[in-house]
């Protein structure tokens, strides 16, 4: 179903700058989005993902740099003059028109002649076949939102931008939507630029996700990739948990650094440092630490050990049970436990050590702040033990 | 539509909770409750009826009264002529079709300048929005009468406007402004302008930018997303503001008679003489009813046409 017409133009922003009066929303961005991919803008609230779309769309004129799309400059393009369509936050959809004609707005003032035959393929690829003669005040949120992506998508733009497409629906649509998307963006082959604050939304649906933060980009990369090696504590912070640790580099040994941490030592492969001196944050993710009771041996060539935490709060959660352990240096750790029903639980109390693959380390320059990117009041539901 | 919704779910509920909870505790309760509304209604019922059911009565009755033989001026009794109706109408069926075609005319004028003026208020003018607003209804401050008054010096032959027009020879070296069919009009487009411009600009307020944002969006250029969205949604403002500019423009007779001339004569006009100054109650009342009627039919044609409806 794609487009030779518009297949094979990135989109590339380069040294891209918005400024409202003296506040910089967005400041000295460059990336290149291949075309065909699934990209997606992660950043907290007010970060300066909206005005970025904005400016690609034309709604928005950027202080400085340039936009491109393939070899074309839009960069002052009118916004209907580019091969851009959105998904707005709000739909946006118009309510004077039936379904049929809000996803024929686009076709028709281009000029299609097969205006019918596209706009109830586009409605089939959304699900939404018997609807065309409805108002939009007469669908639920999660159809509207359909007809909404069916409206941008059936003009097969070079770049498809979606707002926090998700945000207004529930959990369980929402992760369902997620599906959907991921699905129609390979079925149509378009580039979808899709803005969200949910890691774990840009996590299961994009290719390449872009980690923004007051208007910068803190890393780019795939899902695995900025999970396992984030280079900013932001990043390590914002996607998932993670355990950061002061440590100080005390040699070497082989491939290996030998780190002190809190008295211990602990090998980091050399390759997983991002940067930093002598002073850096060791970061392990919670589900990557095996706690054991105090002086059993763990199987296994190589570990780092940090021993003498003793657990302070266990949460069973279904699939996993949750740890935080109090360090003897007073810092309190997550770990996650999988359930796979060998063992029993640790009660709080209980004295243990924290065990874990050196490989499954990462760390990050010790100047950064421990606790740039932690929100975020995201309980999980679960029943306290021990 | 779903206020009433609204009021009938609430009405059920009132009517069923002493049927189900407090059964026959309270037999005079469910009635007297169902009685309150109508109580409330009764001011507003009496009101109608004296202010008008009574009169409209009253004009229909002598709209068919005639003057018995050397009865004295102004005695009229009862005698059921409907040929007043097609005798009048035929005297002055060219003065009805003026009036209209007046009040049509001001309409168009009104609404060509009240929509850009609301569409720049709306969306254009920023911090001054209010004051300009405040501009818009200033006129009202000043009597309907002293205004039209303005306009006879604003057009007479001697001031500016009527010069000007002579030096560029749009106007001959004898022809004037005022007492003239254009001039009636103009009086008549500036009158009714705050009645056109407020309602355009409360549905043009109300249109939601994000809209306009996504027709540019969707390759539609300033202009078709006006023709396309702003101006299809803003049509509830226009419907009304036409409606509150024709229905009086139509019926108005102070501006035919400031600032026209016996053949500019409008319906308002005929009846203002008939009932006060000839004392020919009947014809008077025969204009009123038809005036009232055709209106009525036309408006109801116009809203049909306009697909409103949910909105009147
Ligand atoms: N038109 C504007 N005028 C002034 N400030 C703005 C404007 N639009 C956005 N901002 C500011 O820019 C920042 C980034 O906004 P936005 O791009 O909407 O963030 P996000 O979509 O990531 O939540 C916010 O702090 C917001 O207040
Ligand atoms: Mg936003």
């Amino acid at each position: 179903m794609a487009d030779p017409e518009t297949g094979g133009r990135d989109l590339r922003l380069e040294h891209v700058s918005k400024r409202f009066g003296s506040f910089v929303a967005v400041d000295d961005l460059s990336l290149t989005i291949p075309s065909g991919s699934f990209f997606a803008l992660l950043g907290p609230s007010g970060c300066g993902k909206t005005t970025t779309l904005r400016m690609v769309a034309g709604l928005e004129e950027p202080t400085d740099g340039t936009i491109l799309i393939g070899d074309d400059d839009v960069t002052h393009a009118r916004p209907y003059k580019r091969p851009v369509n959105t998904v707005f936050q709000s739909y946006a959809l118009f309510p004077h028109l039936d379904i049929f004609e809000n996803v024929a707005f686009g076709l028709r003032r281009r000029g299609s002649k097969k205006v019918t035959a596209e706009v109830e393929a586009a409605l089939e690829l959304v699900e939404l076949g018997g609807m065309a003669k409805r108002k939009p005040a007469q669908l639920s949120g999660g159809q509207q939102q359909r007809v909404a992506l069916a409206r941008a998508i059936v003009n097969r733009p070079a770049v498809l931008l979606l707002d926090e497409p998700l945000g207004a629906l529930d959990l369980k649509l929402r992760r369902q939507m997620q599906i959907e998307l991921k699905r129609i963006q390979i079925e149509v082959g378009l580039t979808f630029v899709h803005v969200t604050h949910d890691q774990e939304e840009a996590m299961t649906m994009a290719d390449t996700i872009a980690v923004m933060n007051s208007g910068r980009i803190e890393q780019m990369g795939g899902p695995t990739e900025l999970y396992e090696s984030p280079t900013t504590t932001f990043v390590a912070n914002f996607l998932g948990q993670s355990n950061l640790i002061r440590a100080t580099v005390s040699g070497s040994d082989g491939d290996d650094l030998v780190l002190e941490v809190h008295g211990q030592k602990v090998a980091l492969p050399s390759a997983l440092r991002n940067g930093g001196e002598s002073d850096l944050h060791i970061g392990v993710r919670p589900e990557k630490i095996q706690l054991v009771p105090e002086g059993a041996a763990v199987e296994g060539a190589r570990r780092n050990v940090l021993p003498g935490g003793v657990v302070s709060d266990a949460s069973f959660t279904g699939v996993s049970t949750q740890y935080l352990v109090r360090m003897p240096w007073g810092q309190e750790l997550m770990v996650f436990a999988q359930n796979l029903g060998t063992g029993g639980l640790l009660r709080r109390g209980t004295t243990v050590d924290l065990h874990w693959d050196p490989a499954h380390t990462f760390a990050l320059d010790g100047r950064l702040d421990v606790n740039a990117g932690v929100d975020r009041t995201e309980g999980v539901a679960s029943v306290p033990v021990g | 539509m779903s206020a009433a919704q609204g009021i009938g779910i609430g009405e059920r509920q009132t009517l069923e909770d002493p049927q189900h909870d407090r059964g026959s505790t309270a037999p005079s309760q469910p009635g007297r409750r169902r009685l309150t509304p109508y109580l409330l209604l009764l001011p507003g019922m009496a009101w109608l009826t004296i202010f008008f059911i009574v009169p409209l009565v009253t004009l229909l009755s002598t709209s068919t009264q005639t003057r018995p033989d050397g009865a004295e001026i102004g005695v009229y009794t009862q005698t059921w002529r409907f040929a007043n109706y097609t005798d009048t109408l035929d005297e002055y069926l060219t003065v009805f079709g003026r009036s209209f075609f007046y009040a049509l005319i001001a309409t168009v004028l009104a609404l060509a300048i009240s929509y850009p003026l609301a569409y720049a208020i709306a969306f254009k003018s920023g911090r001054w929005r209010n004051l300009l607003l405040v501009l818009v209804v200033a006129p009202f401050f000043v009597s309907f009468l002293l205004r039209t008054i303005a306009w006879k010096q604003i057009l007479a032959d001697q001031a500016w406007v009527a010069d000007a027009l002579r030096t560029v020879h749009l106007l001959g070296p004898d022809g004037r402004i005022i007492n003239t069919a254009p001039a009636v009009v103009i009086g008549i487009t500036y009158n009714f302008l705050p009645f056109m411009i407020l309602p355009i600009y409360a549905s043009l307020e109300r249109v939601d930018p994000r809209l306009m944002e996504a027709a540019g969006d969707l390759y539609a250029s300033a202009l078709t997303t006006l023709r396309k969205v702003t101006i299809p949604l803003s049509l509830p403002g226009v419907v009304a503001g036409t409606l509150l500019t024709f229905i009086p423009a139509a019926g108005d007779y102070i501006n035919s008679a400031l600032l026209g001339n016996r053949d500019t004569t409008m319906v308002g006009n005929v009846i203002d003489s008939r009932f006060l100054r000839v004392v020919d109650y009947p014809t008077a009342a025969v204009l009123s009813v038809s005036l009232m009627l055709s209106i009525l039919l036309l408006v109801a044609i116009y809203i049909r046409r306009s697909g409103t409806e949910e909105l009147v």
